[in-house]
C-alpha cells in the first residue's frame, strides 16, 4: 500500500512538472467547452429536454466533460507508453522489478488523475460553473456519488488502455490497434456529444459499454439521470467494468509475458 | 528433400504470419482514422436526430458548411500538417540547419512533407459535400458553382496562414505548443458551424481577427442564399480570396519576424 501511495506521487509529480504543458491544455478544453456550449444552447432552441437533459444538464456536461477528458485520458501518452516499452523491449525492467507491472502502472496513473483533476477539471468546471447556468446538485450526497463514479472511471479508462497497450505483445506493430481504441473511445465514451442524445435504443445500449462508464456514468450520476433511473446500479456496473477489465489485463500480461522475446539482449 | 520442403513452408508462413500481422494493424489504423475523421460529423447527426435545425440552418445547410470547412482543412492538412512536429525541430535545435541553407527558411519547413496519407479526410469531406448537395435546393448559377471550389482553395489558404502564424509561437514557449491547438483544431471545429450560434465576442474574433468565417460561413451564405444572421454585408460573401491573401502575407510578415528572434538551443 505504501509503496503504491509512492508511485502515485511520483504520477503526480511527472506532470505537474510541465505547469506550462497544463495550462495549454487547459486553455485548449475551455476554447471547446466554449464551442460545444454555444451549439447545444442553439441546440435547445428547439427542444426542452433531451434523452433527460435540460439546458443546465446540457451545459454542466459540456464542463464536466471538458474537464475530465484529461483525468480519464481521453488522448495522451498512455494509449501506447507501455505498448512502447514492449516494442523496445525496456519492459523486460519492468518485469524483473519486485512488483506487478499492472499494480504499479495502475498506482502511477491514479497519482495522474489526481494532477489533472486539480489542475484541469476542477478549474475547467469552476469555469464553466461562473459563466454559464448549469445543474449544481444540491445535496451533499450526490457529490459523494459523482466523487466515486469518477474514480471508478479512472479505473475502468486505465483498465481499457492497459489492453490496448497489451496488443504489442502480439503485434509488431501497435499504432493499429492503439489508433482504433482511441478512435472508438472517444465517440462511445460520450467525450463528443453526450450519449443520451443517441436516438431510440442505442442510446440504451452505448451506456452498457465500459467505453460509457469512462465519461458518460459519471456525468449521469452528477446530473441525477443514471441508467435506469439507478445511481447504485450506475456505480455496480462501472465497478464490475472495473473489476472485469483489470482481470483480463492480469490475465493478458500473464500470457504476454510468457510470449515474450527480448530481442538483441 | 521433403525435410527441406518442410522447413521452406514453414519460412514461408511465418513471413506471411508477420506480414498479415503488419496488415492487421494497418487494417485497424484505417479504420480508427476513419472514424477520427468522422467524429464531427457525428456530432452534427446526433443534433439533427434530435431538432430540425441549429439556428436557422438545416442539416444539409450544415452539412455544406461541414464539407467546405472539413476539405479545406484537410488540403492544408496535407500540405503542412507536419508543422505539428516543429517545436520538436526548435527543441533539438535543428532548425539551424534550415537557417545556413540558401533557400527561404518558410519554404524548407513547409516543404517538408505532403502527407498524401491524409487524403482520407478530404475524400469523407467531399463524401459529406455531395450528400449536402443532395438535400438542399441550390439556385445553381455559373458564379456558385465556382464559388465552392474557389472558397476551399481559400479556406485552405486562410487555415494554413493561421497554422504558420501560429506556429511562431514554438519559437518563444516550447512545452506550451498544445495551446496552438485550441486554435487550429478549434478553428476548424467553429467553421463547420453556422456562425450566429455563438457569442457576439466569438463572432468578432473570427470575421475580424482570426479570418475563420471566410473559410467556410461567408462563402456558404453566397451558395445556400441565405441571409447573414449577424447583418453584414452582403459584399463579405465574395471577399474571401481577398482575406486569404491578405492572410497569407501577414503569416509570412509574422514568420519572418520571428525567425529574426530565434536563439539557437545549440543543436
Amino acid at each position: 500500500m505504501r509503496l503504491d501511495w509512492e508511485l502515485a506521487r511520483r504520477g503526480y509529480r511527472r506532470y505537474a512538472a510541465y505547469p506550462g504543458a497544463t495550462w495549454a491544455g487547459l486553455f485548449t478544453n475551455v476554447v471547446f467547452g466554449f464551442l460545444i456550449a454555444y451549439i447545444l444552447l442553439a441546440v435547445y432552441e428547439h427542444a426542452d429536454v433531451i434523452g433527460g437533459y435540460d439546458v443546465r444538464d446540457a451545459i454542466a456536461y459540456v464542463w464536466l466533460s471538458q474537464g475530465l477528458m484529461s483525468v480519464v485520458g481521453i488522448f495522451g501518452a498512455g494509449w501506447y507508453e507501455l505498448a512502447r516499452r514492449v516494442q523496445t523491449g525496456d519492459v523486460a525492467t519492468d518485469l524483473q522489478r519486485p512488483l506487478h507491472v499492472q499494480r504499479a502502472e495502475l498506482a502511477y496513473d491514479v497519482g495522474r488523475a489526481g494532477y489533472q483533476v486539480l489542475w484541469r477539471a476542477l478549474p475547467q468546471f469552476a469555469l464553466g460553473a461562473l459563466l454559464f447556468e448549469i445543474t449544481i446538485p444540491g445535496e451533499p450526497g450526490r457529490w459523494l456519488l459523482f466523487a466515486a463514479s469518477v474514480a471508478l472511471a479512472v479505473i475502468v479508462a486505465f483498465g481499457i488502455r492497459f489492453l490496448v497497450n497489451l496488443c504489442s505483445f502480439w503485434l509488431l506493430d501497435y499504432r493499429g490497434p492503439v489508433v482504433l481504441a482511441i478512435a472508438l473511445n472517444l465517440v462511445l465514451s460520450g467525450a463528443i456529444m453526450p450519449l443520451v442524445f443517441f436516438p431510440g435504443a442505442l442510446d440504451t445500449v452505448l451506456r452498457l459499454t465500459p467505453f460509457a462508464a469512462v465519461l458518460q456514468a459519471p456525468i449521469d450520476v452528477y446530473v441525477g439521470t443514471p441508467l435506469g433511473g439507478s445511481t447504485a446500479a450506475v456505480l455496480a456496473l462501472q465497478a464490475s467494468w472495473a473489476l472485469a477489465l483489470y482481470a483480463a489485463g492480469r490475465l493478458l500480461l500473464a500470457a504476454g509475458t510468457r510470449k515474450l522475446v527480448i530481442q538483441g539482449g | 528433400m521433403r525435410a527441406l520442403a518442410a522447413i521452406y513452408v514453414r519460412l514461408v508462413g511465418a513471413r506471411v504470419r508477420s506480414q498479415l500481422e503488419y496488415r492487421l494493424s494497418t487494417a485497424l489504423q484505417l479504420v480508427g482514422v476513419g472514424i477520427l475523421t468522422a467524429t464531427d460529423f457525428v456530432a452534427i447527426a446526433v443534433i439533427f436526430a434530435n431538432v430540425p435545425e441549429l439556428g436557422e440552418w438545416s442539416l444539409g445547410e450544415v452539412a455544406f458548411l461541414y464539407a467546405l470547412a472539413t476539405i479545406s482543412f484537410a488540403l492544408t492538412d496535407i500540405a503542412i500538417g507536419h508543422l505539428d512536429l516543429f517545436p520538436q525541430m526548435i527543441r533539438e535545435g535543428t532548425f539551424d540547419q534550415i537557417l545556413v541553407r540558401p533557400l527561404p527558411s518558410l519554404l524548407q519547413v513547409v516543404a517538408a512533407d505532403f502527407a498524401l496519407r491524409r487524403l482520407g479526410k478530404a475524400l469523407q469531406g467531399l463524401a459529406v459535400l455531395a450528400f449536402a448537395l443532395t438535400i438542399v435546393d441550390v439556385d445553381w448559377t455559373v458564379g456558385r458553382a465556382l464559388a465552392i471550389p474557389l472558397a476551399i482553395a481559400a479556406g485552405a489558404v486562410i487555415y494554413g496562414a493561421v497554422w504558420i502564424a501560429l506556429a511562431t509561437v514554438a519559437f518563444w514557449i516550447v512545452d506550451a505548443i498544445e495551446l496552438v491547438n485550441a486554435f487550429t483544431y478549434g478553428g476548424s471545429f467553429l467553421s463547420q458551424y453556422p456562425l450566429g450560434i455563438f457569442a457576439r465576442w466569438l463572432r468578432g474574433l473570427v470575421v475580424f481577427v482570426v479570418p475563420l468565417a471566410f473559410v467556410a460561413y461567408f462563402p456558404a451564405l453566397y451558395v445556400l442564399d441565405k441571409d447573414d444572421e449577424l447583418g453584414l454585408p452582403r459584399a463579405l460573401s465574395f471577399a474571401s480570396p481577398f482575406v486569404a491573401t491578405l492572410a497569407a502575407l501577414a503569416a509570412g510578415a509574422v514568420w519572418r519576424n520571428a525567425v529574426r528572434h530565434y536563439r539557437s538551443a545549440g543543436g
